[in-house]
């Protein structure tokens, strides 16, 4: 029989955290975004030789530079924004929504052909009304839809939610292909151009203020929906452990679809916004992979709303200024996913060192001889 | 629909679904893990940008290229990029704990970033889209069988349709059959399964679940990575487009798992299956392009129907490995 | 082993134990729940590393790190909980991470499974998959998994915890013929006819330590019961006559089955009352936690079972608060839990994990004492102010130490955390209350401050019904004491009269006499 063979506990030990001082993962977080800015400097040189910090100014130039750039940062991080205020829900429930692309672009569907139909026989204030409430309806149906088999079979909520996003893109093909305008050019252009009826109306002068509006108005909505109801007290327990729901005498099945019904509804309204009060058309590029992004969002924010405003602009500030470095220095916008890459595994992987801390120690001698 | 038809439906089918072959064989070896990599677009890209880069800068700098050269280094490129991207995954995943559905999202942004940056760079240098000549490359990839492809039987045309390709499709058929047996029938491949199943229970029978995690899913993405070279090479013939399909073609792969339960067997048939479902509005007379594009998501909507199918039955095999998308450690004592 | 100690914190698990494993014998290791059994034979299996001590086998003294190192020694262990993968067949799981020459033969690993398996008397299919089998079948593979790499040591944690007695025949025949062949066999047990029947020579543990070793054909059950639960000790729990004494709780023929389809609690009948603290004794997963799940709604029960509710009547102090039901009496199986709550049933259980149930360990005191209550009042909004008065009232009362009610209770050490989760429950007022394991990992202190808390209770009128593992504690504290046995009813004795050994007797199934109600 052979000796065993004599292992030393391993030089370096990972222990889960039990708290952290806030400010000091904010610091981490800070810590990270700060290298990630490096190593995106560090690419941006590599690739083109410029300066760095030119590149940067560039971009925050592109991002805030002048009114109109900072209105069109705005108005994206808000899209940005009300997909990832929509999936705090389901996150915080530890159900998997993956689905929000198609959410929106149901939502988006629905807004535009209202639009296109309704275009005349309505005023605005009552077309927007009843396009809100249509892409609520079928956000929310979109969302409910495997959160019914996730709670009658335990369907796997991540595949199936992955699954409805293609759906609701095809849909959408078939969409613009009903409503090409003009014929052959595949698209459907800006939707009543001439008339606005059905557009977002400026508010202050602005167009994209009423944006502002409803997606700050869902943000704290969504915050106090978590942390001042029953209905948010019920999804923070399901998410901790449905055996303690359970206990608590909390239905599961109801939990999952109705909160699966309400984060579908606003990305289903976020798919009106970024119709209505955005792009005045629909095409697949409607939700822009905004429905993916925004997981990210609401991941790293803790499902805090308030914070996912902070990365909402973050990441909005680094698509617009990419696209303006692009053309200053002849660069193309993808270079700005590039750079959102970078800065998201920096982000992800620092919320490592907020929940563990690594523990150096002496090895030990053998001690059972 | 008349011969020319099926036959042309049949190879479109067969070149289609090659593409997501390899990225649902890599995905599947991940996924036999435990470790559920949302970021096969993005390694797809990366294994696409690097195969077409190598080879571009090779067939730029020496006037002859040597296909084999060519081969070579654009396979070993592709592999290698899509593998650091898994890589890269593993490293969040398992080392920093990282969510896995986070991370390869994140995985795909960036995958798709790299990927149409350099290619959109590629085209420029080139002098426009569509202007990128891997001609000795792609010529390599795109070589056919000579006597058996052009075998015939009477009016139909048996060998274009069984032989013509290029090497990638029938390397993909061996692959899946390789990968079948590294999961059935070996040591290594019964220890991998345990570990996506039960972590736990494999770690206390001794096997080094971090090893058996990282090499799955690195290997894993270099062959999804295959996937985006074939497309590159093969499909497009040798060029770069900035339109996003390989992305789609990455979520395909990930349906197609679905759709194949896990087994690399099931994955040759239902690639190609998804291939014909997605080119057969082409070949079905007086189709609007409306009704082309509902016909398009079929793919999607058989796969979430096997989805509802394997959850309402409740099959034990049929069921994904029960660790998907967990991270898992060791509890401290 | 020689001087073998392990400590977990302030714990001791096992305090400086000798102990010899002869070739060619079975021996029982036995003891109470906590006595430090299981812990000993994990530090020779390579689960824990003891802190001091040694280990020799064979003459050659040994460092055992890991499950790993331990198989290389000849030694293997069948845990309570199987390790096995269940979409795989059971010689695939008995092959699993071993590292043979040659490629994967799976016809030749079930052909050696077959040997090893007509060598000792098993019947096992080694192609089929553990999903499809039963807990003895599971358990076979385990042990055939531990034989195929060698092993000849084995120990087995509680074998027959889990069989039917059938079954624990089958096994014991296994066992024996195994000695026959040599290998050395301990059996970690607290059953004593099976200790009787099955072994050469019992080591008995008490709290950590070794009492001693007998042959077993030298001992008797009572010389055996005296060694494992040693002399009473005296703890002066606070113990008033309560009168008058209502009948609160009837439970009738209450039949559970666990998922395996086994009856977990096989018809199960008893009365609580008013006023009184009924004791439940048992050796763990005797059906405790079933009994108490059942009558709190979150357990099916067999059509047949009933469990009464009799409501106090209105001039009860404990009357107030809770929903009316039935003054003759109301069904409470078939209800949801959150009726049964609001008619005034409470559980406070305090599972093995502490937070597994009872509490969401992200949230606050606070946010955790409106857990079952949280629907009450108008409107969708949350009313925080009860909980956060009942949070201060609760911090205070049982001296909880935590930095702020809103500190999330994960990060509170245990003993404070099972004063939440059994202050919450007080604080509902409840006309029957149930605790399991309440002072679980308690220190004597915080234990006390929790029984005094339970006979306030009682005090006020309520029935308590007090799930305990501690037969000093459960003899002291309680008016009468339920003992289970395998989820059987095995009697009911007064607590002020009955003594630790007629208690400890009956939870091992000795003497079955269904005691007077």
């Amino acid at each position: 029989m052979s000796a065993p063979v004599t292992q030393h506990e391993p030089a370096v030990r990972i222990v889960k955290r039990d708290s952290i001082p806030t400010w000091k993962a904010w610091c981490i977080r800070l810590l990270a975004v700060v290298l990630a800015l490096l190593l995106s400097g560090l690419f941006i040189f590599a690739v083109t030789h410029l300066n760095p910090v030119a590149v940067y100014q560039g971009m925050f130039e592109g991002a805030f530079g002048s009114e109109r750039n900072t209105w069109v940062t705005i108005r994206d991080a808000m899209m940005l924004l009300c997909v990832g205020v929509g999936l705090a829900p389901a996150f915080k429930m530890r159900f998997w929504n993956i689905g929000a692309e198609g959410q929106i672009l149901v939502g988006g569907i629905l807004t535009a052909g209202l639009m296109i139909h309704l275009g005349y026989t309505f005023s605005t204030p009552i077309l927007l009304c009843i396009m809100a409430l249509a892409s609520i309806a079928a956000g929310a149906l979109w969302g409910l839809i495997p959160a019914i088999f996730k709670a009658r079979w335990g369907t796997n909520e991540t595949l199936f939610t992955l699954m409805m996003n293609y759906v609701a893109i095809q849909l959408t093909s078939y969409c613009v292909a009903l409503w090409e305008n003009p014929a052959g050019s595949n698209t459907v252009g800006i939707i009543n151009m001439q008339t606005r009826a059905g557009w977002f109306p400026k508010i202050l002068g602005q167009d994209c203020m009423l944006n502002v509006i409803l997606v700050m108005t869902l943000t704290v909505g969504m915050f106090l929906y978590l942390k001042y109801t029953k209905q948010g007290y019920e999804i923070a327990v399901v998410g901790e452990s449905a055996n303690t729901a359970r206990y608590a005498g909390i239905k599961l099945s109801r939990v999952y679809i109705r909160t699966m019904a309400i984060s579908g509804a606003i990305c289903g309204l976020a798919g009106f916004i970024s119709v209505a009060g955005a792009g005045h058309t629909i095409s697949v590029d409607t939700a822009g992979g905004r429905g993916f992004t925004a997981i990210i969002v609401a991941w790293l924010a803790k499902f805090n709303t308030f914070v996912m405003i902070l990365i909402a602009f973050l990441l909005a500030f680094l698509e617009k200024g990419a696209i303006e470095i692009a053309s200053q220095f002849n660069l193309n916008n993808d270079a700005s996913n590039i750079i959102t890459g970078i800065i998201l595994f920096c982000i992800i992987g620092s919320e490592f060192f907020i929940n563990y801390k690594l523990v150096f120690h002496r090895r030990k001698e053998a001690a059972g001889k | 629909m008349s011969m020319t038809q099926f036959v042309s439906l049949f190879q479109a089918a067969i070149v289609f679904g090659t593409v997501i072959l390899y990225g649902a064989m890599g995905e599947i070896l991940t996924e036999k893990s435990g470790n559920l990599n949302l970021g096969v677009p993005g390694i797809m890209y990366l294994g696409g940008i690097a195969g077409l880069a190598a080879s571009f800068f090779y067939e730029l700098n020496n006037p002859a290229p040597n296909p084999a050269v060519c081969l070579l280094l654009s396979f070993l490129a592709a592999f290698a990029a899509a593998a650091l991207g898994g890589l890269l995954f593993s490293f969040l995943t398992i080392t920093l704990r990282a969510n896995q559905n986070v991370t390869g999202l994140a995985i795909t942004i960036f995958g798709g970033g790299v990927a149409n940056f350099f290619g959109g760079s590629l085209n420029t240098l080139a002098g426009g889209v569509g202007q990128i000549s891997v001609a000795a490359t792609s010529a390599v990839y795109r070589a056919k069988i000579p006597g058996l492809s052009s075998l015939a039987i009477g009016d139909f045309p048996l060998g274009n349709l069984l032989f013509g390709y290029g090497f990638m499709a029938y390397l993909a058929i061996a692959v899946a059959i390789v990968l079948w047996y590294f999961l059935t029938r070996t040591r290594a491949g019964l220890n991998l399964r345990s570990v996506g199943e039960n972590p736990a229970t494999a770690d206390a029978a001794g096997i080094n679940v971090t090893r058996y995690q990282y090499l799955a899913t690195c290997i894993g993405a270099g062959i999804s990575g295959l996937g985006g070279l074939y497309y590159t090479m093969d499909y497009i013939k040798g060029t770069w487009g900035n339109d996003g399909t390989i992305e789609s073609l990455g979520w395909l792969a990930l349906a197609l798992v679905i759709f194949s339960v896990w087994r690399p067997l099931n994955t040759i048939w239902g690639s190609y299956l998804f291939g014909a479902l997605t080119w057969l509005y082409f070949y079905i007379p007086n189709l609007t392009r409306k009704d082309m594009e509902l016909f398009k998501m079929l793919p999607y909507l058989v796969t979430i129907a096997v989805l509802i199918l394997i959850s309402t039955r409740k099959k034990r095999e049929n069921q994904p490995p029960a660790h998907l998308g967990l991270s898992y450690f060791r509890e401290e004592r | 082993m020689r001087g073998v100690t392990k400590t977990f914190g302030s714990v001791i698990a096992n305090d400086r134990i000798d102990l010899d494993i002869r070739q060619g014998e079975i021996l029982s290791l036995l003891g109470e729940n906590g006595s430090g059994k299981t812990t000993l034979m994990n530090m020779l299996s390579g689960i824990y590393f003891p802190d001091s001590g040694e280990i020799t086998v064979r003459g050659q003294p040994v460092t055992i790190r890991s499950p790993k190192d331990a198989f290389d020694l000849g030694i293997g262990m069948i845990h309570q909980h199987f390790k096995l993968v269940d979409v795989l067949t059971a010689s695939e799981n008995i092959v699993l991470g071993l590292k043979e020459k040659g490629r994967l033969n799976l016809r030749e690993v079930s052909a050696r499974v077959r040997e090893i398996c007509g060598k000792y008397g098993f019947s096992i299919d080694p192609d089929k998959k553990i999903y499809d089998m039963s807990v003895s079948e599971k358990q076979t593979v385990e042990i055939v998994k531990v034989l195929y790499r060698g092993a000849d040591i084995l120990i087995l944690d509680e074998p027959t915890a889990v069989l039917t007695p059938q079954e624990t025949d089958r096994l014991f025949d296994v066992l024996r013929n195994m000695r026959k062949d040599g290998k050395s066999i301990v059996i970690i047990t607290h059953k004593l006819h099976e200790v009787m029947a099955i072994s050469d020579r019992v080591a008995v543990l008490r709290k950590g330590v070794f009492v001693g070793e007998v042959s077993t054909s030298e001992t008797d059950p009572q010389k055996l019961t005296d060694m494992m639960v040693g002399h009473a000790v005296t703890l002066n729990i606070n113990r008033p006559l309560v009168e008058p004494r209502p009948l609160r709780l009837e439970v009738k023929d209450l039949t559970v089955l666990t998922p395996e389809g086994v009856r977990a609690l096989d018809q199960v009948s008893f009365q609580a009352f008013g006023g009184e603290i009924l004791g439940v004794a048992g050796i763990s997963g005797s059906g405790q936690k079933e009994l108490l799940e059942a009558i709190a709604g979150l357990q099916t029960a067999q059509p047949g079972s009933h469990v009464i509710y009799h409501p106090p009547t209105p001039d009860e102090a404990i009357a107030g608060a809770h929903v009316p039901v039935a003054p003759d009496g109301e069904e409470l199986l078939g209800k949801n839990p959150r009726q049964i709550h609001r008619i005034g049933v409470s559980m406070a259980f305090v599972p093995e994990d502490r937070l597994g149930m009872g509490l969401v360990g992200s949230m606050g005191m606070a946010d955790n004492m409106m857990l079952k209550t949280y629907r009450s009042g108008r409107g969708p909004l949350l009313n925080r102010k009860p909980p956060r008065a009942l949070a201060e009232k609760v911090k205070q009362e049982l001296d909880v130490l935590t930095p702020s009610i809103n500190t999330p209770v994960r990060r509170l050490s245990g003993g404070n955390v099972q004063k939440v989760l059994v202050g919450r429950e007080i604080a509902q007022e409840p006309s029957v209350l149930m605790t399991a394991y309440a002072v679980r990992g308690l220190d004597i202190n915080t234990s006390y401050t929790i029984y005094n808390l339970l006979t306030e209770e009682k005090k006020k009128g309520v029935a308590v019904i007090f799930v305990g593992e501690d037969l000093d504690v459960l003899l002291e504290l309680c008016d009468r004491i339920l003992v289970l046995c395998a989820g059987h009813v095995n009697g009911i004795v007064d607590g002020r009269t009955a003594t630790k050994e007629e208690v400890g007797l009956m939870m091992t199934n000795l003497r079955k006499e269904a005691a007077g109600v």
